[in-house]
């Protein structure tokens, strides 16, 4: 029941080519210390999944400037111009998805079910005719579920059983992706003993976890992002 | 380009009781824009009900941002949950108004704001399930981009996001609604005469015979 593990070892449990989802909507919700980590070891031809890719310099963004991303599965790249240059150039391929479709294919494949029927982006550039089913006169498109070896995920709280509980906005795509992967490794600044959450605040139940990682220290990353914030606002 | 104007305009389209998504870059400063008096809840897609104004550095929180990554704050009432609830928050239609940025909108309504091939794809983001789903969308723009060419068109030339989904456009020059007949200019900035708004937009534009300016 004791799911306390160390940094190192969390991590080295990942293989080259690995396909790992990653939790946090910006800096909210990234494990920015998993992912350092993941920067050190140096496993490469992995195949990422979050919504977006931080900034450049920071959190996955490390992973895919430091050569180590052949794919990124995401919705939305915009803050990031040097992971938006290497799609140019072709160093790394990129698959965009609408946001909530994202959602929905992890919340599926977290499910346990395959796929689900869609309209969004039916008649777009998005899909492949292929995909379009017609059921009792309407066109749908098949999303199918996304699942993942690992996942790598940030929680405000965690006991070491593995129950997650989550902050404000940094809960974002982390309990969806908790449920759709294999091997779910959580980092969290506060590990609390089993039987001090309240059973009915657990977001993630303890069964979806497979490692929790504590943070003695939370880094600049998980601060205020310089120059971000003024003392008057107008 | 006068864009407190745009903001302070596109801020009177909130009204009380309504939930509002504000996209990316100038949408979302639109909620500094706003009356205290104007009782509204702000869906923000990464997970907020109930967003209000930006953080100050002694109200900021690192875990609580707006979709476009700046720190805000939340109202009485807010609440937060996943990607896969905020989702479902706007494709059942709960959203009753977008205002989100364009690359491109035409006079059917079409618009285009994730992808100029080959020069800039930021991606689609909350954009396609927005414009898509949500009742109202209001277009908060530029009337022309960085060279001087028009982004209100008769027919968009980018990939698009959705087809027949504005209802409303507002840039630093014009408001303009979509009807059967095509564009109807209702208001006319204040510092553009209107030979010129026409001459620098790429669609007909019907001038409502209440035009007034803003």
């Amino acid at each position: 029941m004791n799911k306390l593990q160390s940094l190192e070892n969390a991590i080295a449990t990942i293989p080259d080519g690995a396909i790992i989802m990653v939790g946090g909507f910006g800096c909210p919700g990234t494990p920015f210390t998993l992912i350092d980590e993941l920067v050190n070891q140096g496993q490469s031809r992995l195949t990422l999944i979050k919504n977006d890719a931080n900034e450049s310099g920071l959190g996955i963004s490390k992973l895919i400037e430091n050569g180590q991303v052949k794919k990124l599965i995401t919705t939305h790249i915009g803050l990031n111009k040097s992971v938006v240059a290497m799609m140019n150039d072709g160093v790394i391929e990129v698959s965009f998805h609408p946001q909530g479709i994202l959602a929905e294919k992890i919340r599926t494949a977290g499910a346990g079910s395959y796929g689900f029927l869609s309209d969004i982006g039916v008649d777009s550039e998005i899909t492949d005719p292929r995909q379009l089913i017609t059921w009792q006169g309407n066109t749908y498109k098949l999303e199918e579920a996304l699942p993942a070896q690992f996942a790598l995920l940030h929680a405000a709280t965690a006991d070491y059983f593995g129950n997650l509980v989550y902050r404000a906005s940094a809960m974002n795509f982390n309990p969806l992706m908790a449920m759709a992967a294999d091997q779910v490794i959580v980092e969290s600044p506060r590990i609390q003993e089993p039987g001090s959450l309240a059973p009915a605040s657990v977001h993630t139940p303890s069964a979806f976890v497979s490692s929790v990682v504590p943070l003695d220290q939370l880094g600049d990353a998980y601060g205020l992002m310089p120059g971000r914030v003024t003392d008057e606002v107008s | 380009m006068n864009t407190d104007r745009m903001l302070n305009r596109a801020a009177a389209e909130i009204a009380s009781g309504q939930i509002v998504n504000l996209g990316i870059g100038l949408p979302t400063q639109l909620i500094n824009y706003l009356p205290e008096s104007v009782d509204v809840l702000i869906q923000s897609e990464n997970g907020v009900l109930g967003a209000w104004k930006q953080a100050s550095k002694e109200t900021a929180d690192a875990a609580l941002i707006d979709a476009g990554g700046v720190y805000t704050t939340t109202r009485e009432g807010s609440c937060f949950f996943d990607s896969a609830v905020s989702f479902a928050m706007i494709r059942r239609g709960k959203v009753d108004m977008s205002v989100m940025g364009a690359f491109e909108v035409d006079e059917l309504g079409n618009l285009a704001n994730w992808k100029i091939p080959g020069r800039f794809s930021p991606g689609i983001g909350g954009a396609m399930e927005l414009a898509q789903k949500t009742p109202r969308i209001v277009i908060l723009c530029s009337h022309n981009d960085k060279r001087g060419n028009p982004k209100i068109l008769k027919r968009c030339t980018l990939p698009l996001t959705a087809k027949r989904c504005v209802s409303r456009i507002i840039t630093d020059k014009a408001v303009m609604d979509v009807t059967k007949e095509g564009l109807l200019l209702r208001e006319i900035a204040e510092n553009i005469q209107l030979d010129d708004l026409l001459a620098q937009t790429g669609a007909e534009l019907k001038v409502s015979d209440q035009l007034e300016r803003f």
